[in-house]
C-alpha cells in the first residue's frame, strides 16, 4: 500500500526481573501510518509468534488513553514524541519511512521490570492505601446537592483527579519522584470539602508511602507535567507542597 | 430445571424494602468468619468488595490488570443515570424504570429494574461524598446532561470522563479496605475455574499471570464481576483484555447463561481504518445531545461534507423520529446508520460511515463551549483519524460495546449454582434487550454498593461460618484441569495464532450475528464457528512458556472460550423468532423496519444450559411478567 513505511525497532528485552536485559533490533515491515504504536507491535509480535519466538511483552488495556496501562519509553520519552497523549493514543503518522526507534520500560527503582517492557506499578496503589480516599462507607445518606462546590474549586478538582496513574512522571523524572502522582490525588481531595477532614494525615501518609518505595524527591524540573498524558500541571505539586507545610505545622507526627 | 426469579411479591414500589426486611442478616461479629471472593474490580467489583470489606467479611479481591484501577469501566465516557430530579423536569423513580423497561424493549423484568431506578438516587450521593468531581454549574449545584432514550436530563457526568471519576472513587473506596486489611487484592491474576463441591461453591483456580502458578483459593460465596464478552467480536470498544472466561467457566460447570446474543451495537464509533485495527473507539453519546447526524441525500454522493448544501443533507434520525430526533436509543440509532450505509449513502473512504456534525452547536455556542463539554473526545478523535472535529464532521459508524446477556442471576445476583454471584455487566438481569446509555455504570454500582451487600447476607446465615476444607479433593482437580487445558494449548504447536483465530471468528459474528441477523446466516455462521473451533485445537500456534508471565498464552486461552460462547450467541439468536432491541432478526420487522416483537411467544428470557463439550445446550425458559409497563411496540416518533 502506498504510503507504507519500514521501520526498526530496538526494543528492550528483559527475560524476569532478575535477569539482565539487552537491547534487541526488529524490523516492522509495511507499516500503515494509520496503525496506532501498539498495533505496529501487534504486528511483530505475530511475526515473532510464528516464529516459535517469543513476543515482546508490553503492558496495554484499553487503548484508548483512559485506563493508564500502557507504559514504554520511546525514543528517550515516556509514552512518545507527541505531548498529552498515552503511548496506545500514538499514530504511526508520527513517524517516518526509515526511521528507527527506540523502545524501553519504564525505569525507576520504584518500578522494577516485570518482564521486557512491563514493569511493577504496584507501589502506585500501594501510595493510594496510604490516605488516597475519603475516609466513607457505603450507605451515604446526605443528599448529593447538601453541599455546594463552586464550580471553580470543582473544576480544578476534577483537572488533578483526570490522572490515571501510568507512572509517566517518574519515567521523565531524573529522580523518579513520584510527586506528580501523589500531588494529583492530595490535591483533588483537599481542593473538595468533603475532602477537609483527612487533609492532614493524608499528605504525610501518602508522602512517607512514596519514600518508603524508593521514590526520590521533587526538584522542580518540570519534567513530569512535560510528558504527562493528562497534562496535569505543576500547581498541584505546589498545592501538595503548601498541604504538606501546613500539615507538619500542626502535625501530632513530627 | 425450573428457574425461580424470586421476584418479591406486592407492589412494585415495596418490593425491595421488603424483601431486604426478610432476608436473613449477619451477625457484625461473625462477618469475619466468612471468606468472600469478588473476581474482576471494575464498579461492580470495586465496589462489592470495597463495601463487603467494610461491613467486616474477609475479602479477596482478583483482576488481571496490574491494578484494580485499570479496569475497563475507567472507559465510560458519558455518564450514570439518577432519578433525582434535580432538573424538575417531570423525573421520578417511577419514569426512569418505566424508561429502561421500554429502551429495553421488554426483556427485563420489572422487580429488578424498579430496584435499580430505586438506588440509583444513593448511588450519586455515595460518590460525591467520595470527593467524585461530577460537573457542576455556578451556583455550586451539580449539572445534568441527556441520554438517549429518555426526555428527562437525568444523566450525572464528569466531562466526557464519567467512567474513570467513579472507578476511582471505587477504587479508592477498596484501598482503604486494604490498608484497612478487610480486602486482600491479587493483581496480575486471571481466574480460570470456579470449584464446586456437590454443586455448591467453594473457591476458585486463578493463573498468577506473573509466575504462571495454578493456585486455588477457597471462600463461603463468590462474586463474579468480570463484564461483558463483546470481544467475542474481536472488534469492539472493550478493551484488549476484557473476556468471558471467568464466566464461561463457570458456565461449563452449571451456571445458566442468559440471552447471549443480546448485543449493543452503539451507534458512534469511531470507523475502521483498516485489517490491523486492534479495537474501535468510542465516541460518547453524549455528542449527540449536540451533534446532528446526517449523510448526503444523495447515494453516491462523494462531495467532502462542506460542499453539500443543506438542501442535499438527509438528517435521517431527526426526519424519521421527530421527538427523540438524534437522541433515539443506542439499537434504532445504530440500525438507521448501517441502513443508510446500505442504500450507498455512507460517507468517507469505506463508505461505511455517517457524519455527527457539531457545526450548528458551534455556531451557536462557540466552540469553547463546546470543548469544555467533549473536549477530551475531540482530541481523541484527532489523535485516531488525523482529523480536525471542529472544522470537519466526525465520521461514525456503529461498533459493538456492550453485551446486555450474560449469567442468568435471581433477584439476589444468585446463578444457578449456589454460592455463585454475578454483578454488573456479567449478569443478563436489568437491561433487557437494549440498554439505555448511562445506565452501564448506573447498573454496576447498584449491584455492588447496595444490592450485594444486602442479599449476600441472606445465604451466608443460611450456610453458617464453617471454615471451607481446602483439602477437598475437588481444588486439586480444578488445579490439575487447568493446568492440563494450559499445558494442551502450548503444546499444539500449529501454524496460526490466537489471534488469527480471534479475527476469524469475529468476523463471523460481525457478518451475521451483527446488527441484523438472519435464519439462513445465522445456521451458517453456526456450521462456520464449529469448523473454526476444531481447526484452533489443531492448529493454534501458542509460544513461549507456562510457567512466565506469557501474554500469547492468556490470549489463547480467551480466545478458546470466545470460540464456544460465539456458537452459543448464534444458537441463542435463531431460537428467538422475533426481533427486539439489539437483536434484529431481518425476518420480523415492522413494515417501517422497525423491531417486531413476538409477545406471545417469546417474552421470556432464554437461559441455556451447558450438556458437555460438542453438544446442544438446552433451553430454559423463564417468563417475563409485566404488571406495571403495558407492552407496547416502542415508538420514538
Amino acid at each position: 500500500m502506498a504510503g507504507n513505511m519500514n521501520i526498526t525497532l530496538k526494543v528492550w528485552r528483559q527475560k524476569n526481573a532478575h535477569t539482565k536485559g539487552k537491547l534487541v533490533s526488529y524490523d516492522a515491515k509495511d507499516v500503515s501510518p494509520d496503525m496506532s504504536f501498539l498495533e505496529m507491535i501487534d504486528e511483530v509480535n505475530e511475526v515473532l509468534i510464528k516464529k516459535g519466538d517469543e513476543p515482546i511483552a508490553f503492558d496495554h488495556d484499553c487503548r484508548e488513553g483512559i485506563c493508564g496501562m500502557c507504559s514504554m519509553v520511546i525514543d528517550g520519552r515516556p509514552h512518545g514524541p507527541k505531548e498529552g497523549i498515552t503511548t496506545c493514543q500514538l499514530h504511526m503518522r508520527s513517524f517516518k519511512d526509515g526511521d528507527t526507534i527506540t523502545i524501553e520500560p519504564w525505569r525507576a527503582k520504584g518500578f522494577p521490570v516485570v518482564k521486557d517492557l512491563v514493569v511493577d506499578r504496584s507501589a502506585f496503589d500501594r501510595i493510594i492505601q496510604a490516605g488516597g480516599y475519603i475516609s466513607v462507607n457505603t450507605g451515604v445518606t446526605i443528599d448529593a446537592n447538601a453541599i455546594a462546590i463552586s464550580k471553580q474549586d470543582s473544576d480544578k478538582a476534577f483537572d488533578a483527579a483526570t490522572c490515571i496513574g501510568c507512572g509517566a512522571c517518574v519515567a521523565a523524572c531524573k529522580n523518579a519522584s513520584a510527586m506528580l502522582f501523589l500531588s494529583a490525588k492530595v490535591s483533588q481531595l483537599s481542593l473538595l470539602p468533603q475532602g477537609h477532614p483527612e487533609r492532614m494525615s493524608r499528605v504525610e501518609n501518602m508522602l512517607q508511602q512514596m519514600e518508603d518505595e524508593g521514590f526520590g524527591n521533587c526538584s522542580n524540573t518540570g519534567a513530569c507535567s512535560v510528558e504527562c498524558p493528562k497534562e496535569i500541571g505543576q500547581e498541584h505539586i505546589a498545592r501538595l507542597n503548601r498541604e504538606f507545610i501546613a500539615a507538619k505545622a500542626s502535625s501530632e507526627n513530627v | 430445571m425450573k428457574l425461580d426469579s424470586k421476584i418479591p411479591e406486592g407492589p412494585i414500589g415495596e418490593k425491595w424494602t421488603k424483601h431486604k426486611f426478610k432476608l436473613k442478616l449477619v451477625n457484625p461479629a461473625n462477618r469475619r468468619k466468612y471468606d468472600i471472593i469478588v473476581v474482576g474490580t471494575g464498579l461492580a467489583g470495586s465496589s462489592a468488595a470495597a463495601s463487603l470489606g467494610e461491613m467486616g467479611y474477609n475479602v479477596k479481591v482478583f483482576c488481571f490488570q496490574d491494578s484494580p484501577r485499570r479496569a475497563h469501566s475507567i472507559a465510560a465516557q458519558g455518564g450514570i443515570n439518577s432519578a433525582k430530579n434535580y432538573r424538575n423536569d417531570g423525573d421520578s423513580v417511577y419514569r426512569l424504570f418505566y424508561d429502561t423497561v421500554k429502551g429495553g424493549d421488554y426483556r427485563a423484568r420489572e422487580g429488578n429494574v424498579h430496584r435499580l431506578a430505586e438506588v440509583s438516587v444513593n448511588i450519586i450521593d455515595q460518590c460525591v461524598a467520595q470527593g467524585v468531581p461530577f460537573a457542576r454549574e455556578y451556583g455550586g449545584l451539580l449539572d445534568n446532561r441527556s441520554f438517549g432514550g429518555a426526555q428527562v436530563s437525568r444523566t450525572f457526568y464528569a466531562r466526557g470522563q464519567t467512567g474513570q471519576q467513579l472507578l476511582l472513587g471505587a477504587y479508592s473506596a477498596l484501598e482503604r479496605q486494604v490498608n484497612e486489611g478487610t480486602v486482600k487484592q491479587y493483581t496480575r491474576h486471571e481466574m480460570l475455574d470456579v470449584v464446586t463441591v456437590d454443586g455448591v461453591t467453594r473457591g476458585v483456580v486463578v493463573r498468577d499471570l506473573v509466575t504462571g502458578e495454578i493456585e486455588s483459593h477457597s471462600a463461603h460465596a463468590v462474586l463474579l464481576c468480570t463484564g461483558g464478552y463483546g470481544n467475542v467480536f474481536y472488534l469492539s470498544t472493550n478493551a484488549q483484555g476484557c473476556n468471558v472466561t471467568a464466566a464461561w467457566r463457570a458456565h461449563k460447570k452449571g451456571a445458566l447463561f442468559a440471552n447471549p446474543c443480546f448485543t449493543q451495537i452503539h451507534p458512534t464509533c469511531i470507523p475502521v481504518s483498516g485489517d490491523h485495527q486492534s479495537k474501535l473507539t468510542l465516541m460518547s453519546e453524549s455528542l449527540r445531545n449536540d451533534g446532528r447526524v446526517w449523510v448526503p441525500a444523495k447515494p453516491g454522493d462523494k462531495r467532502l461534507a462542506f460542499d453539500i448544501p443543506e438542501s442535499e443533507r438527509d438528517y435521517f434520525l431527526e426526519r424519521k423520529y421527530p421527538s427523540f430526533g438524534n437522541l433515539v436509543p443506542r439499537d434504532v440509532a445504530s440500525r438507521n446508520a448501517k441502513e443508510m450505509c446500505d442504500l450507498g449513502k455512507g460517507v468517507g473512504a469505506s463508505g461505511l460511515a455517517v457524519y455527527l456534525d457539531f457545526a450548528d452547536s458551534i455556531k451557536r455556542l462557540g466552540e469553547d463551549a463546546v470543548r469544555a463539554k467533549y473536549g477530551n473526545l475531540f482530541d481523541m478523535y484527532a489523535q485516531i483519524t488525523g482529523e480536525n472535529p471542529y472544522k470537519t464532521p466526525m465520521r461514525i459508524y456503529p461498533a459493538v460495546h456492550y453485551t446486555m446477556g450474560g449469567l442468568w442471576v435471581d433477584y439476589n445476583l444468585s446463578t444457578t449454582i449456589k454460592g455463585l454471584y454475578s454483578l454488573g455487566e456479567a449478569n443478563f438481569s436489568d437491561h433487557g434487550a437494549n440498554r439505555l446509555g448511562a445506565s452501564a455504570l448506573m447498573q454496576g454500582l447498584a449491584d455492588g454498593y447496595f444490592v450485594i451487600p444486602a442479599t449476600l447476607s441472606d445465604y451466608l446465615a443460611e450456610i453458617g461460618p464453617k471454615a471451607i476444607d481446602k483439602t477437598h479433593p475437588a481444588f486439586a482437580q480444578a488445579v490439575k484441569d487447568v493446568q492440563e487445558r494450559t499445558a494442551r494449548l502450548l503444546a499444539i504447536n500449529g501454524k496460526k495464532t490466537a489471534n488469527e483465530y480471534h479475527k476469524e471468528l469475529g468476523k463471523i459474528m460481525w457478518e451475521y450475528c451483527g446488527m441484523a441477523r438472519n435464519k439462513e446466516g445465522l445456521q451458517k455462521a453456526q456450521k462456520l464457528i464449529q469448523e473454526l473451533r476444531a481447526d484452533f485445537w489443531k492448529n493454534v500456534k501458542v509460544s513461549g512458556e507456562a510457567g512466565e508471565l506469557n501474554p500469547n498464552l492468556e490470549r489463547a486461552g480467551r480466545v478458546a472460550d470466545f470460540l464456544e460462547l460465539g456458537e452459543l450467541m448464534v444458537v441463542d439468536a435463531l431460537e428467538r423468532n422475533e426481533s427486539c432491541g439489539g437483536h434484529f432478526r431481518e425476518e420480523y420487522q415492522t413494515d417501517e423496519n422497525e423491531a417486531q416483537r413476538d409477545d406471545d411467544n417469546y417474552a421470556y428470557v432464554a437461559a441455556w444450559e451447558y450438556k458437555g463439550d460438542n453438544k446442544p445446550e438446552e433451553l430454559h425458559k423463564e417468563d417475563l411478567v409485566f404488571e406495571n409497563v403495558k407492552l407496547t411496540q416502542r415508538s420514538y416518533k
